[in-house]
């Protein structure tokens, strides 16, 4: 019997992975002062990785991993102190076991130069410590490479336990089973020391043996039996020489090779045999399929809670059909309740399976400590990173796709935020530079902050920047967010100032435009030498949207309610026209453009005045609009779908939802919308929301 | 039906320890550390335990200690499933109270064979 455990290394990859992250948070963490506990659980992440493997044969990775663990195994036990330099090969270890893992993981050889260099410095590292590195080394095998004496001899063994023997489990009887395995054996007990019946204990072992094993097996074999009770023991074990004529030869084969499986005769191995075989096919493609599926661990609580919910869904769905079958007026009551009961059910369920794909953003933060460490040796300037809020839980597509954005952000404090240590205790700051990556809820949405106390943006530098790259008029008067916004326009970036740490390709552009296709939206504030700090707004997750249905003319719309800011009816000696069709609203120190959602969708609208109309208040990219509409419905969840998918892309609509009556409501996309508005209205729109937007700075 | 505990901090390891010896038969309960482990325990009624060392909150030698406290506990094997095949750690397993120790890596057919001779 076989055992195929194939089924397992998915599991183990992604348990690798978590150990490696592990791994190296820890490693960062490390120093001389670190307690026990931080090298400890280093070790514990390599020991497990490195016993994996070796169950699944990755011997390459189980090789380097010895050495790691080797070389924590000497930190851990006080045999060497704990060097930077050491940690310093540690983490670029890390990094080499995820390249072998990966490469497992994508089934294909890893060859890098990394691995090899830094496997030599691992064993240069060793090395130059006076070590006993070997003693971790399976010594087990040794036992059974003994395969000289086939010679069949007959061996006297003399096993007198101690008392407390079988307190321990292990049992006379199951060693002596595992002798008669090795050969043919006789057992004699002997009861001479047996106390009287006064002083015996139940729980103590009296006897002592004398066994005779006729068997070519060696004595190591029989020492190996007697392994585990070595110390709680007298075993003599004696050789004699003599031809055995009843001996078979199968038992020395046996000996020679010795895996035998032969479990209890009485478990029912046959139909164990074709259950695994059965099973067999549908293992090896799923692993060997698609390697990337992903997939979610969830807290069995949370699995639990949804079979909960179901099970009531279930229930409310038998009650509505039984009401059904025959249905009267008098039953509208319970009608009613068993349909409050559904909407209940499904708001419940809809909540749980939405907490499944919720994890900890933790996840996407844990690389940056590594991160940050890299860029400070990089840079060569001192910084550290604090994280807040990592318990703060979001989606699971969302928390992928932002990592690399953040990323780009974390860069950008370090390289372009954070000054050299000379700069900033001159300017009376700590010699080290922070980082923050902090992370809340707020509504419904998560915001992530990058924030960093370094020189600040500098506004007259980008707008220079921005002049001579022609993405501003040169006579402009922005507000400083909207000069920190050119810092996301494409193109902004300019040769001189990429670097090794931040010119990697990706711009700002791309780090906003990433951040818009999650729904989200990004905003700087800085202040001239005390930092900057990027903050970066998120839905919680992508396939429900908190919306405010609107009317315009027989259309419905839906407002996603994280965009709007305020509803409000017009009042006429507020309303300001400025110079053509554009009408500005005075809302408290602001002026808001006014925008009729009935002109830019060509419309008949129920109100096409302004006076009295009610306005729905929204803010994209740090700029207010008034949508007008014609009447405010409900406030509802909404699943979206995607308009380009099922249609084509328009714009000014993000996507589109089936609304409980059956329709389409298609879903505002706000920027879109307020880009829309730009094109359309051109001039004079333009110059006046630019000088709308003037006057409030 | 022989029951067994299983106690190991890695998910992988625990799975398939546990897949092996539901496949030769035998009824398994996991625990994720010493600590989880020794909470299972208390039910009773084990034939056998099969623990990982290194684990945090409680590892596998205080597991040990602490089950050898419980009376059901007090004949049942124990054993260490390690890589630490060293002498010092085999001396710890013991006097802990550990019947004998499995060395990684794990291989479902030695752990069966193992188990012969520490259950009947």
């Amino acid at each position: 019997m076989s055992i195929d455990l194939s089924q397992f290394i998915p599991s183990f990859l992604e348990e690798s992975f978590e150990g490696l992250e592990l791994m190296e948070s820890s490693l960062l963490d490390l120093n001389q002062d670190s307690d026990s506990e931080t090298i400890n659980s280093v070790f514990r992440a390599a020991h497990s990785i490195k016993g994996g493997a070796g169950t699944f044969g990755f011997n390459d990775v189980t090789e380097f991993t010895h050495h790691v663990e080797t070389l924590l195994d000497e930190m851990r036990d006080g045999r060497r102190t704990i060097e930077p330099d050491d940690v310093e090969i540690l983490l670029d270890s890390v990094d080499c076991m995820r390249l072998m893992i990966e490469a497992v993981r994508d089934d294909v050889t890893c060859e890098d130069e990394k691995i090899a260099k830094t496997s030599i410095l691992l064993q240069k590292t060793l090395g130059s410590h006076d070590d006993d590195a070997s003693t971790d080394e399976q010594p087990q095998n040794t036992a059974k490479n003994n395969e000289a004496t086939t010679s069949n001899s007959c061996w006297q063994i003399t096993f007198i336990p101690q008392h407390h023997l079988v307190q321990t489990g292990n049992d006379p009887l199951l060693l002596f089973n595992a002798l008669a395995d090795l050969g043919q054996l006789s057992v004699v007990a002997k009861v001479d020391g047996l106390p009287a019946l006064t002083d015996m204990d139940a729980e103590e072992l009296y006897l002592t043996w004398q066994l005779e094993l006729k068997s070519g097996c060696s004595e190591d074999d029989i020492k190996e039996v007697f392994e585990w009770v070595e110390d709680e023991c007298e075993l003599i074990i004696e050789q004699q020489m003599q031809e055995l004529d009843d001996s078979p030869v199968i038992e020395s084969e046996e000996v020679a090779n010795p895996s035998p499986i032969d479990i209890n005769p009485s478990l029912p191995e046959k139909s164990l045999e074709v259950e695994l075989a059965a099973s067999k096919p549908s293992e090896k493609t799923a692993s060997k399929a698609k390697p990337d599926v992903g997939s979610i661990r969830v807290g069995v609580d949370k699995v639990d809670s949804l079979i909960n919910l179901v099970g009531e869904l279930v229930i409310t769905q038998s009650m509505l059909s039984e009401l059904g079958n025959d249905f009267d007026m008098s039953k509208t009551e319970r009608l009613v309740s068993g349909l409050e009961q559904l909407l209940q059910n499904t708001k419940e369920l809809q909540e749980s399976v939405m907490r499944i794909r919720m994890l900890p953003i933790s996840f996407a933060f844990n690389r940056f400590p590594r991160l940050v460490h890299d860029l400070s040796k990089k840079t060569g300037k001192e910084m550290e990173l604090i994280i807040k809020g990592e318990q703060t839980e979001l989606d699971k597509t969302v928390m992928e796709q932002i990592g690399d954005p953040l990323v780009h952000l974390v860069r950008n404090a370090a390289d372009h935020g954070i000054e050299s240590a000379e700069v900033r205790i001159a300017a009376g700051k700590p010699a080290k530079g922070t980082i923050t990556l902090d992370a809340y809820h707020q509504g419904g949405n998560i915001v992530i902050e990058i924030c960093d106390d370094g020189a600040g943006i500098n506004r007259d530098i980008i707008l220079a920047k921005a002049t001579e790259k022609g993405l501003v008029d040169a006579k402009a008067v922005l507000t400083d967010s909207q000069v920190y916004d050119l810092l996301f326009e494409a193109g902004f970036s300019t040769a001189a100032e990429i670097t090794d740490i931040s010119g990697r390709g990706v711009g700002m552009d791309v780090v906003k435009r990433n951040i818009q296709s999650l729904g989200g939206r990004i905003q700087v504030e800085s202040v001239q030498g005390k930092g900057s700090t990027f903050k970066v707004n998120l839905p919680l997750t992508l396939a429900i949207l908190d919306g405010q249905l609107v009317k315009v003319g027989t259309e419905t719309y839906i407002i996603p309610l994280i965009a709007i800011v305020e509803s409000l009816q017009a009042k006429s000696d507020l309303i300001n026209r400025v110079s053509g069709d554009m009408v500005l609203y005075r809302l408290r120190e602001d002026n808001v453009p006014v925008l009729p959602i009935y002109q830019l969708f060509d419309l008949t609208a129920e109100c096409k005045e302004v006076d009295n109309a009610l306005l729905v208040v929204v803010e994209a990219d740090g700029q207010k609009v008034g949508l007008m509409v014609d009447d405010l419905l409900a406030q509802q969840q909404v699943v979206i779908k995607s308009l380009a998918d099922n249609y084509q892309q328009v714009d000014g609509i993000s996507g589109a939802t089936i609304l409980g009556d059956g329709s389409v409501a298609m879903i505002l996309d706000i920027p879109g919308m307020i880009a829309l508005a730009m094109k359309i209205g051109k001039e004079n729109t333009a110059s006046i929301i630019q000088e709308s937007v003037g006057e409030n700075a | 039906m022989t029951k067994v505990l299983v106690v190991d901090d890695s998910n992988s390891i625990r799975d398939m320890v546990s897949f092996t010896l539901k496949s030769a038969g035998y009824n398994t309960v996991e625990a994720k550390d010493g600590q989880d482990g020794l909470t299972k325990a208390q039910g009773g009624g084990f034939d056998l335990v099969i623990s990982d060392v290194n684990m945090p909150i409680m590892d596998g030698i205080e597991l040990c200690q602490e089950l050898r406290k419980l009376p059901s506990f007090k004949f049942t094997p124990i054993l260490m499933l390690t890589t630490e095949s060293s002498g010092d750690m085999k001396q710890r397993g013991k006097s802990a109270g550990a019947t004998g120790w499995l060395v990684k890596p794990f291989n479902p057919e030695k752990l069966l064979a193992t188990i012969k001779r520490v259950v009947r």
